[in-house]
């Protein structure tokens, strides 16, 4: 007990005093999950809208896709970048194993089902009376089609946020495609597996608190999104 | 020679030939001939179900008929595709009109901004004619049912359109909007001579508003004249059934 007490005053020490190992994982974490929220919006955003807008006979199946990639366990997605990017897998030739890249693949597909499934889902939940209402107001094709993504907005940026939750708090894959190597590509999660492992309490717990206010600041921001509505 | 000039003493703003409109195989509307003249307010009154929100679907070129066309403004329509220009000459204000979420001036300007037309100095003015400034910087999506039908209404008249269609506009609305409403209808139909369409199941509604009136019934137009006699001799007995109330349906 006294050891959690002691961990975590020297923990709220290391933050205040800008810890240089500490703020190098914090920045990578920020790098790998950033770009990989980046990627999987700028593709995944665009084709939920379409996805959204939409009829096809194909929608049970395209949504019982997403959401199965919604669900994918992090570790299982690691593994099969692993495969992919090892020596001797299809993708070996890029040398991504073990470095950041791996890390953004990892989590760019652990994302983009989130992003894209969320944004279709946001998009669908439009009320179909809101296109006549703007054509009748004399919008074009085009114009109907912004109006509705307008609409969807607030589901877009929860869906964004909600992946973001999830891949800075991942911690299967990284371990798995990252290797977790100091100063290269360890991040929060994996950082924190390894020094409770070692028993190095205190940077375990500043790192946890970090985590946890980065979690809970992308939660506040998702709950006064839907708040909002 | 000199009658022809007489048929011709002004050029209505709609005209409609053999209109038909079905769904799922059911003929819903069938008008044969109906003129709306320039600058007048013209009540289609009828029971539910009788086809009045489907023609005005139609007049706003929505969607498309089953046959027959429209002649707006002197272009013939068949398929009910209107070249941009001339569909943004005409707007409806619906019986459950869908705001977006944005503030109610942001939903006011909404046409113009559309349109890309400016948007200061009229919006104000107009949010003002529906008394609803004290409520401009609100979001839409928490008003009354009476403050959302006065968004739609004003919404639809600050793009100044050439034809405006209501569509119940004050269906299950207190007396003090529906007054405040048939207000700003009639006074802007008597400052800018908008022609107005307004399709209503309310006898009294229609009494007060129009100049000329129809009666519309499974989708036919049974009589049309003007509002006088529409309402006080009407020429077909299910006109002044239905003007006195007591129509079963
Ligand atoms: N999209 C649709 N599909 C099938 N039937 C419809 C549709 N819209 C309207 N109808 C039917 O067409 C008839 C006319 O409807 P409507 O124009 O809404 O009448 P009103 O506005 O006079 O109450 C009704 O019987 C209605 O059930
Ligand atoms: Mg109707």
């Amino acid at each position: 007990m006294n050891e959690i007490f002691a961990g975590l005053i020297e923990a709220v020490r290391l933050i205040a005093g800008g810890d240089s190992e500490l703020f190098e994982i914090i920045a990578l974490s920020l790098r790998v999950s950033g770009i990989a929220l980046l990627i999987s919006t700028a593709s995944g955003a665009p084709i939920g809208v379409a996805l959204g807008l939409t009829r096809t006979r194909a929608h049970g199946l395209i949504t019982a896709l997403l959401y199965t990639g919604m669900g994918l366990p992090p570790v299982v997605v690691g593994l099969f970048v692993y495969l992919m990017l090892s020596r001797s897998g299809p993708l070996g030739w890029l040398g991504w194993l073990f470095t950041p890249n791996a890390m953004i693949v990892a989590q760019t597909i652990i994302a983009w089902p989130l992003v894209t499934g969320l944004t279709m889902t946001a998009v669908r939940a439009v009320d179909p009376a809101l296109r006549v209402q703007v054509r009748a107001l004399g919008a074009t094709m085009l114009q109907e089609l912004w109006a509705v993504v307008c609409e969807a907005r607030i589901g877009v940026v929860a869906a964004i946020v909600a992946a973001f939750g999830g891949i800075i708090s991942e911690v299967g894959a990284v371990m798995l495609v990252g290797g977790n190597i100091a100063g290269k590509t360890r991040v929060l999660t994996t950082a924190i597996v390894l020094n409770t492992r070692q028993g190095e309490f205190t940077l375990a717990i500043a790192l946890g608190i970090i985590l946890l206010a980065l979690t809970f600041a992308a939660n506040v921001v998702l709950l006064r999104l839907q708040g909002n509505r | 020679m000199v009658g022809k000039v007489a048929q011709c003493v002004y050029s209505p703003i709609y005209r409609l030939d053999a209109l038909r409109q079905v769904y799922a195989g059911r003929v819903v509307l069938d008008i044969d001939r109906l003129e709306v003249r320039p600058g007048e307010i013209l009540a289609l009154v009828g029971p539910s179900g009788a086809g009045k929100s489907t023609l005005l679907r139609l007049l706003n070129f929505l969607e498309a008929p089953a046959g027959g066309t429209i002649t707006f403004l002197g272009q013939t329509i068949a398929d009910g595709r209107a070249p941009l220009p001339l569909r943004r000459q005409v707007t409806t204000v619906f019986q459950r009109p869908v705001l977006q979420q944005a503030t109610v001036r942001d939903n006011i300007g909404y046409g113009l901004r559309l349109r890309g037309q400016p948007t200061d100095g009229v919006v104000e003015q107009m949010i003002a004619r529906v008394g609803l400034t004290a409520l401009a910087c609100q979001p839409a999506r928490g008003l009354s049912g009476g403050e959302i039908q006065r968004v739609a209404l004003a919404r639809a008249l600050v793009i100044r359109p050439t034809v405006l269609l209501l569509d119940e506009p004050t269906a299950n609305l207190d007396p003090y909007n529906v007054g405040l409403i048939e207000e700003i209808i009639r006074s802007h139909n008597a400052e800018h001579g908008t022609t107005i369409v307004l399709v209503t199941h309310n006898v009294f509604q229609a009494r007060r508003l129009a100049h000329r009136a129809g009666l519309l019934l499974a989708g036919r137009l049974v009589e049309l004249a003007d509002a006088e006699t529409f309402f006080t001799a009407p020429a077909d007995p299910r006109t002044a059934a239905f003007v006195r109330g007591d129509m079963i349906y």
